[in-house]
Parts: C-alpha cells; sequence; structure tokens
C-alpha cells in the first residue's frame, strides 16, 4: 500500500540520518593516547590522555586519570605535542611556483604601506599551507614580507581552511617593518640609507599621531579625511598592533628599540642574527625577539648568525619564538619542526626547543589563549610523532586542528 | 735592521707552508675506542683506526688491530669515527665560470677563480666535508670546469688540489638543461628554448669530434694539427671519459634529454640534483648514471622543483641507482650535509644506502673511489669524529682529518667560531703572522 510505503521510506531516511549524526558526532570526539605527551603547561605526561570534543580539548592527563569515553575514536602515538606555531612566514602570499602571479608578498610602489592587509591576498589553498600542516605546524604569522619599510601586514591563521576567513584567527596581527639593507627601496627611490629609512618612519609616526589627534578631538565637519595608513599607524601608536621590525645588525636592533622608546611602540623582533650583541638591550626593553631560521643561509647581513643565538636570548630571559622565515628561492618555505630540532642540537633543552614552536610562540603573537599549550578550553591543535620529534628520523603521524584530523600522512 | 724581522717571519712561514709540515708528520696515530663505520664493511664496535703518512694504515676492531710502537694513542672512546664526508656539488669559495658571452664556456676554470680562504671554505671543514666538488653555476649550458679538492688548510688552491699521476688536475666539466640556461624570450647567444639548449649542445660536441679526428689524423706530426682550442680540447676529454660531466637537471624530461645527449657523445655522465629523478628512476638506473640528489625542506621556489618529494633518495635507490648527496652550497649550507642522509632514511632510503650516499657514492662519482670514500687500509686517511650516531640530530663534527692532518676541531674557538657562528664568522679565514708559534698545529 502506498502508505506503507512512504513510511518504510521515511524510516530508512531517519536511519540513514540517525547514522549520519552518529558519524558526525564521533567524528568531533578523539582521544589521542601518547606515550609521552608534551602539553607544555606542566611537566610531560607518561601515557597520557588528550580528550578532545567540538573542536576543543576537553581533558588532559594521565591514561589511569581520564577515562576515554565510548563513542570517541582513539588514535595512538609516541609522542603528543601541541600545534606547532610558526611565527612568521609568507606562506599564502609566496606561493611555491615562484611566478609572478603567485608572489603577493612585497608591493614596490612605495616604500610604506602599513595600510595592506595580508587577509586581502592570502590563498589557503597555496601548496605550501598544506606542506606546513602535513609536518604539524598548525598556526602561522603570515603575510607581507620583509623587503620594504613598511611592507604592509601580517595576519595569524590556522594551516587549514578553503579560504581566509575559515583560517583566521587574527586578521591584523603586526605591521611587517625592515631595516638595514633588506629595507632598502629600488632605483634610487627613498629610502636608501639606514638614516633615511629611520626618519622616514619617525616623520610617518609623527604624521599619524597628528592624524590621529585630530580624527578623536575635532569636531565632526572639520575631521581629516579617513586615511587607511595614518589609521594603520594610529593603531601601532595606541599599542594595539605591534611593528614586526625584520633587523639583523645590531646598529639596526638599537635602531628599532630606539624608535620603540621615542613612540612608546609594542615591537618584535624579527630576524635579528646580531641579538646577541645587545642582549642587555633588549632585555631591558621588553621585546620579544622571532629568532631567524636555525638552518638559514649565513650571508650578507645575516653572515655573523649563530645557531646558538635563541638558547642565548631565553637564558637572559628573553621571549623567543622561532620562524621558517622569507625564501625568495629553494626551498620556498622552511619548516619550524626542522629548525627548531636544529636549535635543539644548538644550546636548547627539549622543552626549550619545543616552548619556541608552542607556547612562547603563542605568547608573544597574543594568542595565547587559544593555542600553545594541551589544555583544557584550548583550541585542539595536537600533533602526533612516531619517536622524538627533533629526531632527523622520527615522523609525524598525524595533525589536528580545531579538533579535527586534517593529516595522517607519515612525514 | 728594520727588514730584518718581515724577513724571518716570511722564510719561516715558508719553512713551515703545509707542504713541510707534512714531511715532518711521520708518527702513526691511532685512534681507539669509538664505533667505527667504514662504510666498506659493518660497523667496528670499539674499533682502532690507524693512520701513518697522510694514509690507512690499519681499521678495525680493537682485538684485530696490532698499534705500532711508538704511534700516538687517542683515546675516542663513546665517539663515532667514519669517512670524511664527499661533497659532490659545491659552490663554496666564491667562484666562477663562465660570463655573459655564450652558454658554452668549457674553457673557463673555478681553478682561476676560487678563494680557498674563503668563510665558506671554513664551514666545510667544519660540517665534516673532506672532499668537495667545487663547481661554477647553471647559468650556462656549460659554465666551465669543476675542481676536485680534499680541504686541507692550505692558504692557495694549489694547496688543496687533487692529482693524478701524471700530474693532472681532478675535476669535472658543469653542463646544465632546463630552465636555469635559458633566457627566455632570447634572440641569442643565449637559448631561449630546451630544443635550442641541447641543439647547441650537439653543434658544440660534434665540433670537439672534428676536432679530436682532425689531432688523430695528424699523428703527431705538427704541421697538420689543428690550432689547440681550449674549449673543444676539454670537450675531447669530456667524450674520451677522462673528464666526469657533471650535469644540472631537475624535471623528468630535462633528465632523459641528458642521458640522451650522453649516450650520443659518449661521455660520462653524473645526474645532478636530478628533482624528478623519482619519476624516471627506472631510466636513470637502467642507463647506469649516478644521482647526486640535494635534501630541501619545501618543493617550489622554481617550476622544475614543484615536483621535489622528499622520497627521492628511497625511490631512486629502490631502482638501482647509484645515489649521492651535495649541498649546492650555498643553497643548503655545508654544516648540515650530515643531515642529509637523517632526511632521506627518514623518507625511506636504508641507512646504509643513505651513509653510503654521503661517503662511497660520491667518491665513486668524482673517480676517486681508490683514494676515499670508505675507511680501508691504503685509502687517504680522510674522516670525521662525530659525537654519536652520524643519522641523529644531535651529533656534531667534534674533529675533520684530511689525509691525517687535522683541518677541524670544534674545541678550538676559531673554528667553533665557523662551526656554530657568531661575530666574525662572515670573516675570510686570515692570514696570521703566528709562524713563530707553529700557527695552526696539526694535533
Amino acid at each position: 500500500m502506498k502508505t506503507n510505503r512512504v513510511l518504510q521510506g521515511m524510516t530508512l531516511w531517519l536511519f540513514i540520518l540517525t547514522i549520519a549524526a552518529s558519524t558526525t558526532v564521533s567524528a568531533q570526539q578523539i582521544a589521542v593516547r601518547g606515550e609521552t605527551v608534551y602539553t607544555m603547561a606542566g611537566q610531560p605526561i607518561s601515557d597520557g590522555v588528550v580528550l578532545i570534543r567540538n573542536g576543543k580539548i576537553e581533558r588532559v592527563g594521565s591514561a589511569r586519570q581520564v577515562n576515554i569515553p565510548s563513542g570517541y575514536q582513539t588514535l595512538r602515538a609516541k609522542v603528543v605535542t601541541p600545534g606547532l606555531i610558526d611565527a612568521r612566514t609568507v606562506v599564502g602570499l609566496s606561493g611555491y611556483l615562484n611566478q609572478p602571479h603567485d608572489q603577493m608578498q612585497l608591493e614596490l610602489s612605495a616604500s610604506i604601506q602599513p595600510e595592506l592587509r595580508a587577509i586581502d591576498a592570502y590563498n589557503a589553498q597555496e601548496k605550501l599551507v598544506e606542506w606546513l600542516r602535513q609536518y604539524g605546524v598548525t598556526t602561522v604569522q603570515t603575510g607581507h614580507a620583509p623587503g620594504a619599510l613598511m611592507s604592509g601586514q601580517t595576519m595569524i591563521v590556522k594551516t587549514i581552511g578553503d579560504n581566509v576567513d575559515e583560517a583566521v584567527v587574527n586578521p591584523s596581527a603586526a605591521v611587517a617593518t625592515t631595516l638595514g639593507m633588506a629595507g632598502m627601496a629600488q632605483g634610487g627611490r627613498s629610502p636608501g640609507t639606514r638614516a633615511k629609512q629611520i626618519s622616514m618612519l619617525r616623520a610617518e609616526l609623527l604624521k599619524a599621531r597628528e592624524y590621529d589627534t585630530k580624527q578623536t578631538t575635532a569636531k565632526e565637519d572639520q575631521k581629516p579625511a579617513r586615511d587607511l595608513r595614518q589609521e594603520t599607524l594610529a593603531r601601532v601608536l595606541r599599542r594595539e598592533i605591534p611593528l614586526l621590525i625584520n633587523a639583523h645588525r645590531a646598529q639596526d636592533i638599537m635602531s628599532a628599540l630606539r624608535l620603540a622608546k621615542e613612540f612608546n611602540l609594542r615591537i618584535i623582533l624579527d630576524g635579528a642574527s646580531e641579538s646577541y650583541l645587545v642582549v642587555d638591550q633588549i632585555k631591558a626593553a621588553n621585546v620579544p625577539v622571532i629568532i631567524h631560521p636555525t638552518m638559514f643561509r649565513a650571508g650578507g647581513e645575516l653572515e655573523n648568525l649563530s645557531m646558538e643565538t635563541a638558547a642565548t636570548l631565553r637564558k637572559a630571559g628573553i621571549q623567543v619564538a622561532l620562524q621558517s622565515g622569507y625564501e625568495t628561492y629553494v626551498p620556498k618555505t622552511r619548516i619550524v619542526l626542522f629548525e627548531a630540532a636544529a636549535a635543539r642540537a644548538n644550546g636548547l633543552s627539549q622543552e626549550e626547543a619545543l616552548a619556541i614552536v608552542t607556547t612562547d610562540a603563542a605568547r608573544i603573537l597574543g594568542v595565547d589563549n587559544r593555542v600553545g599549550s594541551l589544555e583544557s578550553g584550548k583550541d585542539a591543535d595536537v600533533v602526533l610523532f612516531d619517536g622524538d620529534p627533533f629526531e632527523y628520523t622520527s615522523h609525524v603521524t598525524g595533525v589536528i586542528i580545531n579538533g579535527k584530523v586534517v593529516s595522517q600522512q607519515v612525514k | 735592521m728594520k727588514l730584518t724581522k718581515p724577513l724571518i717571519v716570511f722564510v719561516c712561514c715558508i719553512a713551515l707552508s703545509p707542504a713541510s709540515l707534512w714531511a715532518q708528520t711521520e708518527r702513526p696515530r691511532a685512534f681507539v675506542g669509538a664505533q667505527i663505520i667504514p662504510i666498506s664493511g659493518a660497523p667496528i664496535q670499539d674499533g682502532v683506526l690507524v693512520v701513518s703518512g697522510g694514509k690507512i694504515t690499519a681499521v678495525g676492531s680493537r682485538s684485530s688491530v696490532n698499534v705500532p710502537a711508538g704511534a700516538e694513542v687517542i683515546d675516542v672512546n663513546g665517539k663515532v669515527i667514519m669517512p670524511g664526508l664527499v661533497d659532490t656539488h659545491s659552490h663554496v669559495g666564491g667562484g666562477s665560470g663562465g660570463d655573459g658571452s655564450g652558454p658554452i664556456q668549457p674553457e673557463t676554470r673555478i681553478l682561476d677563480s676560487i678563494n680557498v680562504r674563503d668563510n665558506s671554505i671554513m664551514r666545510a671543514r667544519a660540517g665534516g666535508i673532506t672532499t668537495v666538488n667545487v663547481m661554477p653555476g647553471s647559468g650556462h649550458l656549460s659554465s666551465g670546469q669543476t675542481l676536485y679538492l680534499k680541504l686541507r688548510s692550505g692558504k692557495i688552491v694549489d694547496d688543496l688540489l687533487i692529482k693524478d699521476a701524471q700530474g693532472n688536475i681532478a675535476g669535472g666539466l658543469k653542463m646544465a638543461n632546463g630552465t636555469n640556461s635559458i633566457r627566455a624570450g632570447s634572440t641569442g647567444p643565449f637559448p631561449g628554448t630546451r630544443a635550442k639548449s641541447a641543439s647547441l649542445v650537439r653543434e658544440q660536441f660534434v665540433k670537439a669530434q672534428e676536432y679530436r679526428n682532425k689531432i688523430t689524423r695528424a699523428k703527431g706530426d705538427a704541421t697538420k694539427l689543428p690550432a689547440r682550442d681550449l674549449a673543444l680540447e676539454i670537450l675531447v676529454e669530456a667524450m674520451d671519459g677522462k673528464r666526469m660531466v657533471h650535469f644540472h637537471t631537475h624535471r623528468h624530461d630535462d633528465i632523459l634529454t641528458a642521458l640522451r645527449l650522453s649516450k650520443e657523445f659518449g661521455f660520462r655522465i653524473v645526474l645532478q640534483h636530478v628533482s624528478e629523478g623519482w619519476k624516471v628512476a627506472n631510466e636513470i638506473s637502467a642507463a647506469k648514471a649516478p644521482a647526486s640528489i640535494i635534501v630541501i625542506d619545501a618543493p617550489g621556489g622554481k617550476l622544475e622543483t614543484v615536483d621535489l618529494v622528499a622520497e627521492n633518495g628511497a625511490l631512486l635507490e629502490r631502482a638501482g641507482a647509484l645515489v649521492g648527496f651535495h649541498t649546492d652550497d650555498y643553497i643548503t649550507d655545508s654544516r648540515w650535509f650530515l643531515r642529509s642522509a637523517g632526511m632521506a632514511v627518514r623518507a625511506g632510503m636504508t641507512r646504509d644506502k643513505a651513509l653510503y650516499g654521503m661517503t662511497m657514492a660520491g667518491a665513486r662519482m668524482l673517480d676517486l673511489q681508490d683514494r676515499v670514500g670508505t675507511l680501508e687500509r691504503g685509502k687517504d686517511a680522510d674522516f670525521i669524529i662525530l659525537s654519536g650516531d652520524p643519522l641523529s640530530v644531535q651529533s656534531k663534527v667534534l674533529e675533520t682529518w684530511v689525509e691525517g692532518m687535522k683541518v677541524f676541531d670544534r674545541n678550538r674557538p676559531e673554528d667553533r667560531l665557523y662551526a656554530v657562528g657568531g661575530y666574525g664568522a662572515g670573516r675570510d679565514e686570515f692570514f696570521d703572522f703566528s709562524c713563530f708559534d707553529q700557527g695552526r698545529d696539526n694535533r
């Protein structure tokens, strides 16, 4: 009878929907069990469990204390860490093809363009984003590159998503600034000298201060026309976002500190290969350092780089994070997991080497409320390894971002 | 008199130059108690390595090797000794080859352009490299003659040369195809396309064949010999099998083109970089062409390397190809050369073949297999002392020895500066007038 068939049809649909619903629910519930779990929020846990639910970390503890409820998909690993953080990269703007159409990290029409936003240039589907993800890099500060006095803004994203809106954590994280030879303009334009770099920055910040004052105090009909560039620098002057200053020579680091002091800016040093010469000054200014990749080529302004600088800075009590940096040729990106391994072999302990790509990086980037450690309530970004994460012959065996398994490739 | 001191210094420095120091070092040295990885056989626990006169005179387990009476005994308990690393493709020393005048300049030489006191050479020693193939670049179809160097402690290039019994300087010929040697849209003299690249090369080799024929027909009669041609005579050496061609090539079709040219003109070939080698691994293996690869952490950077995979070495190994490694310094830093082996194993190469790829594979690619690449009696005493397993990120190169002379010691502050970096590491090795205190010692 017709009614019978309708009923059968409905039952079948109900059945399918229930199955679908229960599978969806299980995909949101994961238990990661590791022989060693580095929570980066206390001692590593032997035979630890990380419970994940609805994109967040639900609970972390030893297997004895934490029961894995039924319905949770269990993944096992020898070593478990928080998702790795690359504190300064250009992936998504600087693509792997290295062709004109996929190189969006530097606009050279003017030396000072802080208003350029990274969100307007990010290609979430760029191959190098996936490449980093497979090696356990789950959060990155990416955007405009060093190479112009003020090249534009950076942002913070997860290495997932089909588009920038799905990936974004902080759409406007810092203003990328470059001092020294890399910050000079091409074709005889300004700046052509170090002195000119600083005087241009000072003049622009003064202009922005005036703009900001007028915007806040003037009557509505007497306010200046809205100016994106001045607006961005006004945010910098108000300490709402930092200047991310790429500087390698000791004199350029000192110029950065001097500028920060004059205008009471928040700054983060980027690269800083000669920072070991001015440790006391950096420490006194309470400025964090995103140190250059450990295995970076030692040439030009980086000729005096030392593999031990991360350790030197950390020992002095300076906040340090690690980066994959900006490469114009081959390799088109570095991988912070490997750079951290190299730093581990040059004066850092196991947990210090993990900290510069997890907790400490999260703190410097202002995203430690969400990422950087395996703690209840934080984003479920987790990496699984089959051995010591820093050993050459170990592998990443799984990557979870926002509570979803995004890679199970053995890399 | 005022001139006396500089004169004494001058004479002293000549007297204590490396050549005369070698003559003085005759006392054997025995390195006792390390794990020895000879490459030619299984690792030896609690091993003994005896060197004398620049050669290995004995290597084996402690129970099987007699330490000669009067030998200096060095305790290397807890350490690992393996052959000095062979870097088959490097640009250390800031040398050059051809200029912009044309794409094929085999007559130009690294010999005439390298600075052996360059800080990059110091870094190569720190990385455990003892033999290196220093090449001109890939911006030409043939950019010039390469130089095989031993990284002895020398002040001038002549101190680092490798010569055969006839006094010939060891080196190869650099060739390249793919995008680096093409100038898109070019109307000459550089090629604008891959087809033009190959045909320009063929034209030159055909000329070299005719040059060789003329010389043969002249049968030594000076009146019949062609005028000496510095470029063609090098191509003849390549065709005669006397000079290895080191061929920079990335894309699978470019690799096949290189093999095709090698077959047509009979030159011996080592494929260099071979980023898409994994796509034509069987062809490479069948052609018996050695493949020297580079470990790079990400694909891309140029279109020819977008399909670079970490498994390249493993796939080539599985197809039966001879696989070696290189730094392409400065593309990767010589100090991280040993990392290549660990990363290759990570991606599926066997441990044995990976370590072979750092040593004996390279030796074979440079026709130096009788002298270097393994720790065997009679071979050059080129070795490195490591703090641990070569495949571990924690292992450091503690000492580098070339022909029985120590050329790098991480415990020496001036050497450590180049190994780790720091202020002054960007400076080339300076010639210090410390001859009075023996200067750089060899122990």
